[in-house]
This record gives structure tokens, C-alpha cells and sequence, in this order.
């Protein structure tokens, strides 16, 4: 599966779509196909203000479970509960079923992150 | 051996012959078994001298002995209660569970094709607890009621989470002053090194403040008195405080349950229903929750899921909470339940039903009746204003009245305030309270007769009477025959794979024969009947042989001293580090609370570290699989000062004798710290090397694995502690019968030597066997292990050996190349030996994509053969899907394993024929085991949780 160029990526395989002051984060197909069958989410509530690399919540698979990480420091500020009735749907796209909404503290950090050129050979 | 010489035990134990193992020792290229053992075990940590232990017992002279210690135990009728009562184990489930290796020599259902007829068992005991409870959500069984008690503590301590972070402070938790003495011991065991503060006292005058998060309440209470919880659980809710309750199944027939007043938790003994006391174990303590807390709640869950075919099929659900996925981040340390023991407990529901059980019930409770009345009438005075099973009788002389029961072989329970508890059971008939009504007349210095019983009321008041239905499942309703109830339970025997059927070669379990002769005494009654808490001088049978055990146990260890009061092996972890923390704690080292513990280790070990209030470092592994020294050393340095102790698994998890375990120890003795030593591989060392030699302080000792207790298809298990000498004063204690160190830790189980009544597995194994049995009974494990490698290696590679080439007791197969050149994944392989008629070996631990074959020394050599010929078998499969003349989607692998439905279908479409998916090797045909159900799907089975009995139609 191809990394969409209009994604950011981080190292440990969280994806962040930015759109203005604010971005939808996911996990990157590498990492859906690492933890397998994706069973469960837990996910944070609205409001919840995060520290860049801080986790807001874990993904578990049949055989694993894994924290999810913040890409960027932020605020919470909308939390994709649907996605939590039907987890697989990260399995089959997995950038497209988003988790979060951050609004971003300071937009400049989505700069550092990795563009999907780089994320594809940090997989490769 | 002379003419005149029984049979030795050991011949019989282990499984290659002696013309077996020289021709074993051939293909495996040692010259003999001796120089065999000595490149597996390096010189330096080798035993000097044998064990000073004597020679084996033949078994029937064994067995004839035992009769005599037997005899020693005094069988008192006992009406002690606190969570124990008597109870009739149904001849039908005794004779078809108990005593049938069917039942009792299973593994965990990990492989759940093979396991759909104990899986099917649990989920019953889980409907029945759901049911009799009130709640949602059962779990498959607990080690004991009292860790019962204290998961639950932690359980709302996890979903507290929030409050307790908002509040602030030391987190409290209160704990009704009538819960049962066992169980407030336990919590304080636990809540210590949590930091949790526990608020001991009357449910009816506390005040729920914002510091508390929890609570814990029992009905019926250690006084026997019945409450109505509903006030003080609504009171606990408003304040936003969870509650737990631990309660009797029994009494729930007849009252309301507490899941109907709003409890969080509801936990408990399931012992009554159909399992014996013996003295003290095992038994299956329950645990029921809301669908809200299933998440954050401990032990196995069984769960419905659907096979390949579309099927109902049964698995255990939601494992990514348990700690051999997320280590430190589990709900808690728990691996062992009490699977043979929940099993029974369901059988019996099944058996009695709902009508049968209330009339138990109703009966317990009208003798409880009669007696109160005859006793009243004789002037005593019954304090209990209700009550299901117990009085507590005032009035009365204490000493002259145990005086006389004594003498009577009554066991009462009395009080400190001068009443006594008597509680009945199942078991209790008219003539039993004529004889306690004649104990208490010669007390009052009456004619020691019955009045003519008047009517007996045993209904409740309404606020207490239960009004809900409970077991209406057809299963609960269609077995009351025990025509019905055998066919039941064998219907379920024979969809599972047990000792019985073929070899169990789990790494890391130690899947060895649990000898008939070993097990018979188990259900002699002079050892299952027993009360955990009876007069220790009743019990001199008993205590002999805890005795004789503590000394073995030493004796292969090369320690001090033995605490047989860990459950499990998980147990015994958590056992061991309290004792090393009250160690430091005693010195004034108050700071150590830094565990190192390996990468490779099992994930139990960082699980019970986190338990026991300590933090965890990770040791990393070199590539060759060992214990990276330099790093060890580092962080042993780094953390010097707050270097509680290191938990390591010796041989290691890899089945490799390190050689650098005694620097390893040394370096942490070196920096403070203790060492903790996991027993899971001590079949590798009886008689060789020992705990002691290498450079461990304490270790727990899996009875379950190296001592012959059968593994139960999950549970039971038993993890005793053996510790070094400066370490014996803090062995634990126990609140009511006086055990362990002068300066105890508080007790970590229920009952003083915990499952007391399989202790006599392990003591008959070791007085067969003998110290020269013990001892070659692990080269035979070290010879079998090799051998399989050697069979097998060209095959598969072995990931880790020591620098000679040689494993331990177990080995790591590498199936990643495998994988990546055919897509056939370790699972595929583990499905497929199921074709075969095998289990499989421990799949991707402790390393990802691998399997890990442990074959014990009971197993002969024509079964590890077969077994070798079907992993080669299937190699040749997998190499024909990289061959290209098997499709890498529908093959043999994929599809496995094969159900005789699919098989005898009339329909057919794979590229393969049938007879290479059921018959793929001629000895296959001789006894073919048929999976019951096809590959199952787990991630439909976590994503649609479901853990009680479906209803009959979804099997249409």
C-alpha cells in the first residue's frame, strides 16, 4: 500500500493529516499489519491535552497491543467513537480511519515530522 | 536390583528404556548419557554430590505407607465454615472429571480446536457464577476467594484510575470488618506495595470520603450473618465509590443476588459445589464483574467465536489484558486458574440444576433451623438475626464446650467474644445435629435428645429473598440423569487432547506423566476431607508430609527453608519479592524497589514485580539468546542504590544453560540487590545443579511442572518458595492457623499451605522417584530434548544452543525463514499437528514466530518419534508450497486442522485430497483424534465478546 502524500508520518507509525491549525491522526498500514487483527481501541476524551510522543490511547489486536502516540503536541478536540464498534476498519484502510483530532500548540513541529518518501524507506 | 526387588517407580516414569537411550544417544552423537549431561551443563555450577534423599519407593509399597500417614489425619466432623464447607463430590463427576486424566492432564486451552470440551465446561461455570450472581460477565475461576478479594481491590483501583489522580493523596480502600479473616490478611498483603490504605470496619457507620475509591462487603459474613447491602451500595454510589462483594453461590439460590444491588464485583469459593475441602485446596474461587470493568478484569475469560466452517467454537477471549502479552501493563499476574476445579463446580450446577440446587440449599438451610431451634430450646442463645448456614451461639462455656465436642470429634469455630460459629452444609443430616444438640445438652447438663421438631421456616424476608430465575440454559436442565451426566462429560472428554491421547511437547510447561499412583491418594478421604482450618494436632498425617516435602524441596534447591503456601507459580513470584522487600524493608533499605529482569523473561515476572510495588528495569539479551552481562552490569550500577533484585529464569527461557549466571548473580549481590530465580525450568536441574549452587536468594518451585502435579486443562498448580537462610524469617503467615516466618509477611492465599491436597502428588513423586529417580529423570528430560533436536534440527533451525551445540531441557524452533519464503506461519503448523493427533509446542514464546518443544522424560522414544515424524512431514508440506506444487492459500497448512465434518463432506474443493488432510501419516490411521471444530476465528471472537452459554440454536 502506497503512503499518501498529503499525510505526515512519525517514527512510531502514527500518521497526521494537517488541515489548517488542527490535523486527523491514525496509524500508518506498516503498523496495522504489525499488530495483525485489530480488536479493540481505547481512545481519549475530548479535551485531553497531549504532549508530542505522549500516548493517547492503545490499539490491541488478537496477539498485541500497543500505545498509540501522539505525533505532535496538541489538544484533543474530536475523537473518531464510531471507529471504536468496528476496529477492523483500521485493518482494511488503515489511512483513512482516523482517531483523533488534534488542534496543534505549536504548528511548526508537523514540520519535523516525516513525509511519506522518508516514512516509506524508514519501513522499507 | 535384586530378585527380591519390586519394580522401581522409575522405570515406569521415564520413558525411553535404557537400550532406548543408547541408540537415542547414537543419533545424537554423545557417548554416552553421562558426557551427554556434562556438555549440556557447564562444570562449574554441576552438584558435587548426589541428593541426600532416599532411595524410591515401589509403588504399592508406596501407596501402602501412605495409608498409614492417612490414618494419622483425624477425620473430625467439622463446622468451621469461612468459605469451606463439606460437600458431596457427585460420584459421576468424581469417577468422570477427578480421577480421570481425561480431565486432569490437559494444558490451558491455548489451542482451542483441540480444548472445545473443557473450553465448553469453563463457559458453564462462568454462565452458572453470572447467573448466581447477578452479574454480566463471569471469569473462568481465580486461585482462591481471598485473592478473589484482593483482585477485585485492584480491579477498581485500575478504573479509579481518574479519582484517585483528581483526588489525590494515598488511595483508600475500605474493607467491611466481617469479611472473612483469610481474606483481610490477603488484602493487606496487597495493598501495601500498591500504596493503598485499607479502611477496616463497619459498612453501616462508614463514610465514603473522596480519598475512598473502593470497597469490599461479604454476605453471608465470616459471623454467618446475612445482610441487605442495598443502603450502604447506594450510599457508595452516590459517593462515586465502586463495591465489591464477596458472597456464597449456595445461599444465592435462595437470595437476592448482589449484582441486583448494583455491585461492581461479585467473588467468591465455588468449593461447595461438588469439590472437596482438602484442606485447603484446590479450589476454584469465582470473579464476576460489569461489562464496563471486563477489560481491566483478571484470569482467563472464555469466549464464543465462530470456526472456518462458520461453527460455534469457544476460545479464551481478550488475552492482550493477561501478562504474557503486556508484561507490566497486565490487569494482573495471573496465569493459573483452577480449570479442573470450575469445571467440576459447573458439572455439578449442571447435575443438581437450578431446582436441585435450591433444594440443597433450602436443606442446608432447615437443619441450620432445627438446630437453632433445639439449641435455643435448650437455653443457648443464637446471635444471627439471619442467617443461611451458621449460628453463632451465645450462652455457652467455650472451653467446656470444646472440651466435649473434642470429644465428640466436633469442630466448632470460637470466637474471641466467647460464641461459636457452627456452620452446616451439604452434608449435615438429622443425625449430625442430633449430635451437636447432645454436645451442647452435656454442656448444659441436660438429657442429651432432640425435641420433636416443630416447623422449620427457611424463607427469607422479602427484602432479602431472591426473586430472579437463574440457570435456565438447557444445560443447567438436561444432564439431571447420570446416565445423561456421564454421556455429557465424555461427549466433552473426548473433543480435548490430553496426556491421554498423545505427548504435550509445550516449552516452558513441562507436560510430564502425572503417574495413577501419584493421584489415587488425592480422593482418599482422609486427605480430601479436611478443613483447611482444623486443629493442626488433628492433622499429624497432613503435617508429616508437608514436613518430609519442605525437606526435599530444600534438599534440590539447596536452601533453608520452603513456604508451601503459594497457589501458583505466578503466586509464588509475588511471594518470593514481598519476602525480599520486607528483607530490605527490615535493614532499613528503603529505597530498593528496582527489579531487573531479562528481555527473554516470561511476562509473569515484570506482571508480579509491578504487584510487589517495584519498578521495572529491562535487561537486554545478546544475539546468541544469553543475558547481555555488560549490560546487566551496567544497570545493576546505574540503579546501585535502589537495586531491590533480579528475577531470572534458569536455564533460561531459551532452554540454554548460561554460562555467566553465577558472575550475573554476583554482580547484583555485588550492588545490594537479591536474587530471584524463576522455577519454571527446574526439570533441568533436580540432581544436576540447584538455585543455591548458582547463585540464588529465593526461587519458587512450579510443583505443576516439575513435581507431577497434572496441569488440570488450566489449574490447578502450586508455586512454594524456597529461600536462602537470612531470608527465612519472612516466609508468610497466616491469620488463622499459626504458620511461616518469625517476622512473617501477611498471608498470600486463603489457606495456610494452599492447595494442600495435591501437595500429596508431589510428595508421592519425589518418594517414588527417590533422589537417584529425581536426578535421572532430568538427564532423561536433558536426553530426550536433545534428541529431538538432533532429529529435527536439519529441518528447522534451533535458534538458541550453548556454544557446543547442545539445549537443556527444550529448544526454539525458527520458523521466521519459513515464513517468509512459504507464508506458512508458526500458527499454520501448530493447526496442522493437530491433524496429526498432537497438541503443538508453545507457539512465539519467547521469541516471535517460533515454536518451543519441551518433551519431558516420560516420554518414550516410539512417541518422540511420532511426534518427529510429524513435524518432518510437515515440513515436506511447507516445502511444497515453496516448491510451487501446493497453492500457498489452499493447502493442507492453511485449512488445518481438518474436521471429520469437512473431511466427510460431499463436498471437496481443495487441490488436496482428503486423505492427506486427515491420514498424512500411516500411525495417524491407528488413532486419530478428530478436532472438533475448524480453524477459529479470534478476532471475531474479541470483537463480538461473548462469555456465557450461547443458546442452543446458534449451533444449528
Amino acid at each position: 500500500m502506497a503512503y499518501p502524500a498529503g499525510l505526515k508520518y512519525t517514527k512510531d507509525h502514527e500518521w497526521i493529516e494537517p488541515a489548517g491549525g488542527h490535523g486527523k491522526v491514525g496509524i500508518t498500514d506498516y503498523a496495522q499489519q504489525q499488530l495483525g487483527d485489530v480488536v479493540y481501541l481505547e481512545l481519549p476524551e475530548v479535551g485531553t491535552r497531549l504532549k508530542a510522543g505522549q500516548s493517547f490511547g492503545t490499539i490491541e489486536s488478537v496477539k498485541a497491543v500497543s500505545e498509540l502516540y501522539a505525533p505532535v503536541a496538541g489538544e484533543v478536540i474530536e475523537v473518531n467513537t464510531a471507529l471504536k464498534d468496528k476496529p477492523e476498519a483500521i485493518n482494511a484502510h488503515p489511512h483513512e480511519n482516523w482517531m483523533i483530532v488534534l488542534r496543534f500548540a505549536d504548528a511548526s513541529e508537523i514540520d519535523a515530522l516525516l513525509d511519506s518518501t522518508q516514512y516509506d524507506d524508514l519501513v522499507k | 536390583m535384586s530378585i527380591f526387588d519390586a519394580e522401581a517407580f522409575q522405570s515406569r516414569h521415564i520413558g525411553p528404556s535404557p537400550a532406548d537411550a543408547q541408540a537415542m544417544l547414537q543419533t545424537i552423537g554423545a557417548s554416552s548419557l553421562e558426557s551427554l549431561i556434562d556438555e549440556a551443563i557447564p562444570a562449574r555450577i554441576r552438584l558435587r554430590k548426589a541428593l541426600a534423599l532416599p532411595d524410591g519407593l515401589p509403588e504399592a509399597e508406596f501407596l501402602a505407607a501412605l495409608r498409614h500417614t492417612a490414618a494419622r489425619n483425624q477425620l473430625f466432623k467439622s463446622y468451621l465454615g469461612l468459605g469451606y464447607y463439606d460437600c458431596v463430590t457427585p460420584s459421576v463427576i468424581l469417577r468422570n472429571v477427578l480421577e480421570n486424566p481425561g480431565w486432569y492432564t490437559p494444558y490451558t486451552p491455548y489451542q482451542a480446536e483441540i480444548a472445545q470440551g473443557r473450553l465448553e465446561g469453563l463457559l458453564n461455570f462462568q454462565t452458572m457464577v453470572s447467573d448466581l450472581t447477578g452479574m454480566p460477565v463471569a471469569n473462568a475461576s481465580l486461585l482462591d476467594e481471598a485473592t478473589a478479594g484482593a483482585e477485585a481491590m485492584t480491579l477498581l483501583h485500575r478504573v479509579q484510575t481518574k479519582r484517585i489522580d483528581r483526588v489525590g493523596g494515598t488511595a483508600k480502600f475500605f474493607v467491611a470488618s466481617s469479611c472473612f479473616p483469610q481474606t483481610i490478611d490477603v488484602l493487606q498483603a496487597r495493598a501495601q506495595p500498591l500504596g493503598i490504605e485499607l479502611i477496616i470496619g463497619d459498612p453501616d457507620t462508614v463514610e465514603f470520603t473522596d480519598k475512598v475509591f473502593g470497597a469490599l462487603l461479604q454476605t453471608p459474613d465470616e459471623a454467618g450473618v446475612v445482610h441487605d447491602y442495598r443502603a450502604c451500595i447506594a450510599r457508595a454510589k452516590a459517593a462515586g465509590v465502586f463495591v465489591a462483594v464477596a458472597s456464597d453461590l449456595l445461599s444465592l439460590t435462595l437470595l437476592t443476588p448482589p449484582g441486583e444491588w448494583g455491585a461492581d464485583v461479585v467473588c467468591g469459593n465455588s468449593q461447595r459445589f461438588g469439590v472437596p475441602m482438602g484442606y485447603g485446596g484446590p479450589h476454584a474461587a469465582f470473579f464476576a464483574t460489569l461489562d464496563s470493568h471486563v477489560r481491566q478484569a483478571p484470569g482467563r475469560i472464555i469466549g464464543v467465536s465462530v470456526d472456518a466452517q462458520g461453527h460455534t467454537a469457544y476460545r479464551m477471549s481478550l488475552q492482550t489484558r493477561e501478562q504474557h502479552i503486556r508484561r507490566e501493563k497486565a490487569t494482573s499476574n495471573i496465569c493459573t486458574a483452577q480449570a479442573l476445579l470450575a469445571n467440576m463446580a459447573g458439572f455439578y450446577a449442571c447435575y443438581h440444576g437450578p431446582t436441585g440446587l435450591t433444594a440443597i440449599a433450602r436443606r442446608v438451610r432447615a437443619h441450620a433451623r432445627l438446630l437453632e431451634q433445639q439449641l435455643t430450646g435448650l437455653g443457648f442463645t443464637e446471635h444471627n438475626r439471619q442467617y443461611f448456614d451458621t449460628l453463632r451461639i451465645g450462652g455457652v462455656d467455650p472451653e467446656a464446650l470444646k472440651r466435649v465436642a473434642l470429644a465428640h470429634r466436633l469442630n466448632f469455630r470460637y470466637r474471641d467474644d466467647g460464641t461459636v460459629n457452627i456452620a452446616l452444609d451439604e452434608t449435615t443430616t438429622r443425625a449430625d445435629v442430633s449430635a451437636i444438640v447432645a454436645v451442647f445438652a452435656e454442656v448444659a447438663g441436660r438429657k442429651g435428645t432432640m425435641t420433636p421438631p416443630g416447623q422449620v421456616d427457611v424463607t427469607y424476608p422479602a427484602a432479602l429473598a431472591r426473586t430472579s430465575t437463574f440457570l435456565t440454559h438447557p444445560v443447567f436442565n438436561a444432564h439431571h440423569s447420570e446416565s445423561e451426566m456421564m454421556r455429557y462429560i465424555r461427549s466433552l472428554e473426548r473433543k480435548d487432547i490430553g496426556l491421554g491421547a498423545s505427548m504435550i511437547p509445550l516449552g516452558s510447561c513441562t507436560m510430564k506423566l502425572n503417574a495413577a499412583s501419584e493421584m489415587l491418594p488425592v480422593t482418599w478421604p482422609e486427605f480430601s476431607k479436611p478443613h483447611p482450618f482444623v486443629p493442626v494436632d488433628q492433622m499429624q498425617g497432613y503435617q508429616q508430609i508437608f514436613a518430609e516435602l519442605e525437606h526435599a524441596l530444600c534438599e534440590v534447591t539447596g536452601f533453608a527453608a520452603v513456604s508451601l503456601q503459594p497457589n501458583s507459580g505466578a503466586q509464588g513470584e509475588f511471594a518470593g519479592l514481598m519476602v525480599i522487600r520486607a528483607y530490605h524493608l527490615d535493614r532499613g533499605d528503603v529505597e530498593r524497589d528496582v527489579v531487573l529482569i531479562p528481555a527473554s523473561a516470561h511476562g509473569t515476572n515484570p506482571a508480579s514485580a509491578v504487584m510487589a510495588g517495584m519498578r521495572v528495569v529491562v535487561v537486554a539479551s545478546t544475539k546468541d539468546g544469553n543475558i547481555d552481562v555488560d549490560d546487566l552490569r551496567a544497570k545493576a550500577h546505574e540503579h546501585k542504590a535502589r537495586l531491590s533484585c533480579l528475577m531470572v529464569t534458569y536455564p533460561s527461557t531459551h532452554g540454554v544453560f548460561e554460562e555467566s549466571i553465577q558472575d550475573i548473580c554476583a554482580i547484583v549481590h555485588e550492588c545490594g540487590g537479591q536474587v530471584y530465580m524463576d522455577g519454571a525450568n527446574m526439570n533441568a536441574q533436580v540432581g544436576l545443579t540447584s538455585p543455591a549452587v548458582i547463585g540464588a536468594d529465593v526461587c519458587h518451585i512450579n510443583l505443576h511442572k516439575t513435581f507431577a502435579i497434572p496441569h488440570g486443562g488450566g489449574g490447578p498448580g502450586m508455586g512454594p518458595i524456597g529461600v536462602a537462610t537470612h531470608l527465612v524469617p519472612y516466609l508468610p503467615g497466616h491469620p488463622v492457623v499459626a504458620t511461616g516466618g518469625v517476622r512473617a509477611i501477611a498471608a498470600i492465599a486463603a489457606a495456610p499451605w494452599s492447595s494442600a491436597n495435591i501437595l500429596l502428588i508431589s510428595y508421592a513423586y519425589m518418594k517414588m522417584l527417590g533422589g537417584a529417580g529425581m536426578t535421572e529423570a532430568t538427564r532423561y528430560a536433558i536426553l530426550n530434548a536433545n534428541y529431538i533436536k538432533s532429529r529435527l534440527e536439519q529441518h528447522y533451525p534451533v535458534l538458541y544452543t550453548r556454544a557446543n551445540g547442545r539445549v537443556a531441557h527444550e529448544m526454539i524452533f525458527d520458523l521466521r525463514q519459513l515464513k517468509q519464503a512459504s507464508g506458512i506461519e508458526e500458527t499454520d503448523v501448530a493447526k496442522r499437528l493437530m491433524d496429526y493427533g498432537f497438541h503443538a509446542p508453545t507457539v512465539s514464546f519467547p521469541v516471535a514466530g517460533t515454536l518451543m518443544v519441551e518433551p519431558t522424560e516420560s516420554e518414550p522414544r516410539a512417541e518422540l518419534d511420532r511426534f518427529c515424524d510429524a513435524m518432518i512431514a510437515i515440513r515436506q508440506e511447507i516445502q511444497a508450497v515453496i516448491d510451487g506444487t501446493a497453492d500457498p492459500k489452499d493447502n493442507v497448512l492453511k485449512h488445518a486442522p481438518h474436521t471429520a465434518a469437512v473431511v466427510a463432506s460431499d463436498t471437496w474443493t481443495h487441490g488436496y485430497s482428503r486423505e492427506q488432510a486427515a491420514y498424512p501419516l500411516p500411525f495417524v490411521r491407528a488413532n486419530k483424534l478428530w478436532p472438533a471444530v475448524g480453524r477459529i476465528d479470534n478476532p471475531y471472537g474479541d470483537r463480538n465478546l461473548v462469555c456465557a452459554c450461547p443458546p442452543l440454536s446458534d449451533y444449528q
